[in-house]
């Protein structure tokens, strides 16, 4: 019993130092210092801009909630753009061209997004098709008896 | 009441069979698509790099860089120097697992002197990169560095490993992310290099 709880702890220690050492042989460069924004509305607008851009590494995170290096790094690139007086528009054109549509939440409308944006209008519509012509086809027909033996 | 009864009945249950059948199919469509989709999904799931983006500077020109090399830091690089031939470019990072996956196919390739191979450092303190080339071997003609991550941006890299080949007059010409393969190379690579090769 004591022997084990001894060698336990031992263990703990062990994976303790292990993940204390680990981040040192395999850590990437990356610099410590928080953003820093000359004032409160440079800032709203730099959150505003940041979580209508997506994380180009982790998916489904916008580059305001992702912790990935990359994000860190483009979040400074986007920041340094602001700064360098450039519009929430031209940001977006600047990571476009690097990144691709992707990284835009809401993607511009062109024939390659038609599917996208009118997609589920188009849904719909079929939808709205087919429940009418259901309904056409219902009232054609006489009433259907009480007892025609369905049982839906 | 015995007689008229049932003779409207098939009148009215045969519209709504035509009905039901109508919206069965339908429904029957839907759910193939669906499976379809599943089906398209499970054959997508194993294959290497599927989360990877496509790049939208393929066909398009290399974005300029000048880059100090890991091997005489006090000596910058540019992409114009290497200029006249294809060349692929191989980012990499200590940091980075995979890196040292790829790393024997990498080397193999590139010690058949096919094309020219330079290895993009990124976001790596120097001692550590060296040391990593020291232990695994370095097939690169040569490496540049990128510590900042900041030119990194402008290639539309957002990791490790990552693969591009640069035709003779700097047009992107293909890109992998993720971990290459020799299938890959074979695949992949070979073809579009003797493209590029032939475009010229």
């Amino acid at each position: 019993m004591r022997v084990s709880a001894t060698r336990r702890c031992l263990a703990v220690a062990l994976c303790v130092l292990a993940m204390l050492l680990a981040p040192q042989a395999f850590a990437q460069v990356s610099d410590p210092t928080p953003l820093q924004f000359s004032d409160g509305a440079e800032e709203d607008r730099f959150h505003r801009l940041a979580a209508e851009l997506r994380c180009v590494m982790c998916q489904n995170q916008s580059l305001a909630d992702s912790d990935a290096q990359i994000a860190h790094d483009l979040r400074r690139e986007v920041l340094a753009l602001m700064q360098a007086g450039r519009s929430d528009r031209e940001i977006k054109d600047f990571l476009v061209q690097r990144y691709g549509e992707f990284v835009l939440y809401r993607p511009v409308v062109s024939p390659a997004t038609w599917l996208l944006w009118f997609g589920p209008a188009l849904l719909l519509l079929a939808g709205a098709v087919v429940v009418w012509r259901i309904i056409v086809r219902g009232n054609a027909a006489e009433p259907v008896p009480r007892d025609d033996g369905q049982e839906w | 009441m015995n007689t008229p009864g049932p003779a409207p009945a098939p009148a009215p249950g045969r519209m709504p069979t035509g009905n039901y059948l109508f919206v069965g199919v339908i429904i029957f469509l839907f759910f193939l698509g669906l499976m379809g989709l599943l089906y398209y999904g499970v054959q997508q799931s194993d294959r290497a790099g599927r989360d990877a983006l496509p790049s939208p500077l393929i066909g398009k020109p290399a974005p300029e860089f000048d880059l100090p090399l890991l091997h005489q830091p006090e000596q910058r690089f540019t992409l114009a120097e290497l200029r006249g031939e294809p060349f692929v470019m191989n980012v990499w990072g200590s940091w980075c697992p995979e890196c040292r996956v790829e790393h024997p196919v990498i080397a193999r390739f590139a010690l058949t002197k096919r094309v020219r191979f330079i290895g993009y450092n990124l976001k790596d303190p120097r001692e550590d990169a060296l040391r990593w080339l020291e232990q695994y071997g370095n097939p690169y003609l040569m490496v540049v560095v990128d510590e900042s991550g900041r030119t990194a941006i402008d290639f539309g890299i957002y990791g490790a490993p990552e693969t591009f080949l640069v035709d003779a007059d700097g047009i992107i010409r293909w890109k992998h992310v993720g971990v290459v393969t020799d299938e890959i190379i074979a695949n992949e690579l070979i073809p579009a290099l003797e493209l590029a090769e032939a475009g010229r």
